[in-house]
């Protein structure tokens, strides 16, 4: 499927793809996962992730892309994003204040440290990554289904 | 203070509600998500009635609760007060009978999960603009419960009500915008976004020009989202192509939160009101107030004369709180109470017949009132309490708001609320007469009243329509009078929420 020549865009960009869209995906989970240490975090990562199957959208087509995060599995996701960062933000309702922060912190400017933050941020990587992922297949079928 | 410990449980519980129903509503009957709601929105209404009694029982005027265990006015804080609780429990009244409404009435749409995921999304957006303390917080809030309409009101996705959603949602935006510029020059001159701290931050420097430009962009902004004249256009179509249950929401509450009680907050208790803002309040609403129940009259579809109504008596709330006066306040207030739930009570009674006899045309139905008794006698009670009959809840909010206006010797005024009340009551005679009196029609023979679930929702409504003057007695009075406080104590409400931070 993935190299059917009348499904997606030119043999140029689809092997430009194949070589690149790994390296933003990772690209992406590095940013989520620095999130507390450098500029970035769960929004931006989330978005640099959803925009690597964008990415396989628009070159490979719409079911290349389907095939790795089907609609159902997304919407699902999203969902438990929600609930992962709400239930991160009840621990510490639980534990004290709403949101507060009650892991221990570790030593500053380690990958692993600063508690429930990146948690937190890869909750919302997840939601904004599946949601975005979401809203560009939305538009897709109603652009389908409009040319049929 | 373990009472505070109730307040983020209004946004904790709806958004909790939202997530879970959208992740297992496939895989679940419907009987299931219907009871997942409801528990979930009688929750909310047993909290924010145990709010009051907190509020009641605690010495302070506020209760602060601050997230992530921060210190405002660096961390973000919630607050319960008389006003915040006033709304909370207008709210989710509606908000819990809309919903067992809902259980029969969305089985007509396909998609009962998703309704429910984004009606409890709306109402974390709302819950949470009322019990924010936080100038941003409110911001992001109101775009939760604003960016939910949009869509809720396009969900039968009909040609229609795309198009109404699609206005509503420029409009919307076009509101938020100015929202968030005001927010942004008010950061700018106070270097803070807590609204006690601005609030104090505010009455210590000497004004200039920022203070007036920002009152302009938040009447500009919190006029659109509750559809002051000028300002109104959006309105009758999107709450009256919306699902009546939605439509009940979006007029009985939504324009209330997001735009009468954030613009009273913001003026009242942060900016500070000055004589010139409360005098154009005063005059927008005097203007919405005979407009739209002018534009009201010559109205055949139902929902859209109930939709152009609201806008009417929005006028009323907002010349009320105008007019600044313990008095006008308590009229305000009192009606904003009143409106949502017999506004509710209308809408749910359009979804009744729309239900039952598929139509909104009031050219077409006649004679209802032999086929669906329960709708017809609760809408009986609405109409009147719209229009002002004693004794009913409508009568006594009015009566407040006219007598306010004559205290302060605005003869005008009281005068074109006097004619208001008598246009709305044409018009309802009119909904009256041409829907549920005069024979019944040949192709109405077969219809059958609704089912229990929504019948009870009206009923409940139109108990609190007959009860609601209730409010007024001495040892109810509390409900309203501590609502009241807060506006009239103007900026001591910073005093009050810091005095409850440093407890």
């Amino acid at each position: 499927m993935m190299n059917d020549p009348k499904i997606g865009m030119s043999l140029i960009v689809k092997t430009v793809t194949r070589l690149t869209v790994g390296l933003i995906l990772l690209f992406g989970i590095y940013i989520v996962l620095h999130g507390h240490l450098s500029p970035g975090g769960g929004f931006a990562g989330g978005v640099i992730i959803a925009l690597s199957f964008v990415h396989l959208m628009l070159a490979f087509g719409k079911d290349v892309a389907l095939k790795k995060l089907s609609k159902n599995l997304a919407s699902n996701l999203e969902s438990i994003a929600a609930l992962m960062f709400l239930s991160i933000a009840l621990f510490g309702f639980f534990g004290g204040a709403f949101f507060s922060n009650i892991i221990n912190k570790g030593v500053p400017f380690q990958l692993f440290s600063a508690g429930t933050i990146p948690l937190s941020n890869l909750a919302i990587s997840l939601k904004v990554g599946v949601g975005l992922f979401a809203i560009f297949l939305a538009l897709v079928i109603l652009e389908e289904s409009k040319r049929k | 203070m373990p009472g505070a410990n109730i307040i983020p449980l209004f946004v904790i519980i709806p958004l909790f509600t939202a997530f879970f129903i959208s992740l297992i509503g496939r895989f679940i009957k419907s009987t299931y998500v219907d009871i997942v709601s409801g528990l979930s929105s009688f929750l909310l209404l047993i909290f924010s009635f145990w709010g009051l009694a907190i509020l009641g029982r605690c010495p302070e005027t506020a209760l602060v609760y601050k997230i992530g265990g921060w210190l405002p006015p660096f961390g973000i804080c919630m607050v319960l007060d008389g006003l915040s609780n006033f709304m909370l429990v207008t709210v989710n009244i509606i908000a819990f009978l809309v919903v067992i409404y809902s259980f029969n009435y969305m089985e007509k749409y396909t998609d009962k999960p998703k309704f429910y995921t984004l009606f409890f999304l709306m109402l974390t957006g709302m819950n949470g603009v009322i019990v924010t303390g936080d100038l941003f917080n409110l911001f992001v809030f109101l775009e939760i419960a604003s960016i939910s309409s949009y869509a809720l009101v396009a969900f039968g996705t009909e040609a229609e009500e795309l198009e109404a959603s699609f206005k509503y949602a420029i409009m919307g935006s076009v509101a938020s915008a100015f929202i968030f510029i005001g927010i942004a020059f008010l950061y700018g001159f106070t270097s803070t976004l807590n609204m006690a701290d601005m609030a104090r931050v505010l009455s210590a420097k000497p004004s200039n020009w920022a203070v007036p430009f920002v009152s302009v962009l938040f009447l500009m902004g919190f006029g659109l989202k509750s559809a002051l004249v000028p300002f109104h256009a959006w309105l009758p179509d999107a709450h009256s192509s919306a699902p009546a249950s939605i439509s009940a929401m979006l007029s009985g509450v939504l324009i209330k939160t997001l735009g009468v009680y954030a613009l009273a907050r913001i003026f009242f208790n942060v900016i500070g009101a000055s004589g010139t803002v409360l005098s154009v309040l005063m005059f927008l609403g005097a203007l919405s107030m005979l407009v739209a129940v002018i534009l009201a009259l010559s109205q055949w579809d139902l929902k859209r004369l109930l939709a152009y109504h609201s806008i009417s008596q929005i006028g009323y709330v907002v010349l009320g709180i105008g007019l600044g006066t313990p008095l006008g306040i308590l009229g305000g207030l009192f009606h904003l109470f009143n409106h949502s739930i017999f506004k509710s009570l209308l809408f749910l009674n359009s979804g009744a017949i729309d239900y039952s006899a598929r139509t909104r045309d009031l050219r077409e139905m006649s004679g209802l009132r032999k086929k669906l008794p329960v709708t017809a006698g609760t809408n009986l009670i609405a109409s009147m309490s719209i229009a002002g009959i004693p004794p009913l809840n409508g009568f006594f909010s009015k009566l407040i708001i006219i007598l306010a206006c004559v205290q302060k010797g605005h003869i005008g005024y009281a005068l074109a609320a006097v004619i208001a009340s008598v246009l709305t009551l044409a018009s309802f005679m009119k909904v009256q007469k041409f829907a549920f009196l005069g024979p019944l029609k040949e192709k109405y023979q077969a219809i059958k009243e609704v089912p229990p679930a929504m019948k009870f929702a009206m009923v409940s409504l139109a108990t609190i329509c007959i009860l609601g003057g209730l409010l007024l007695l001495p040892s109810f009075s509390f409900f309203l009078n501590n609502a009241v406080n807060v506006l009239s104590d103007g900026r001591d409400y910073a005093l009050a929420v810091f005095g409850a931070v440093l407890k």
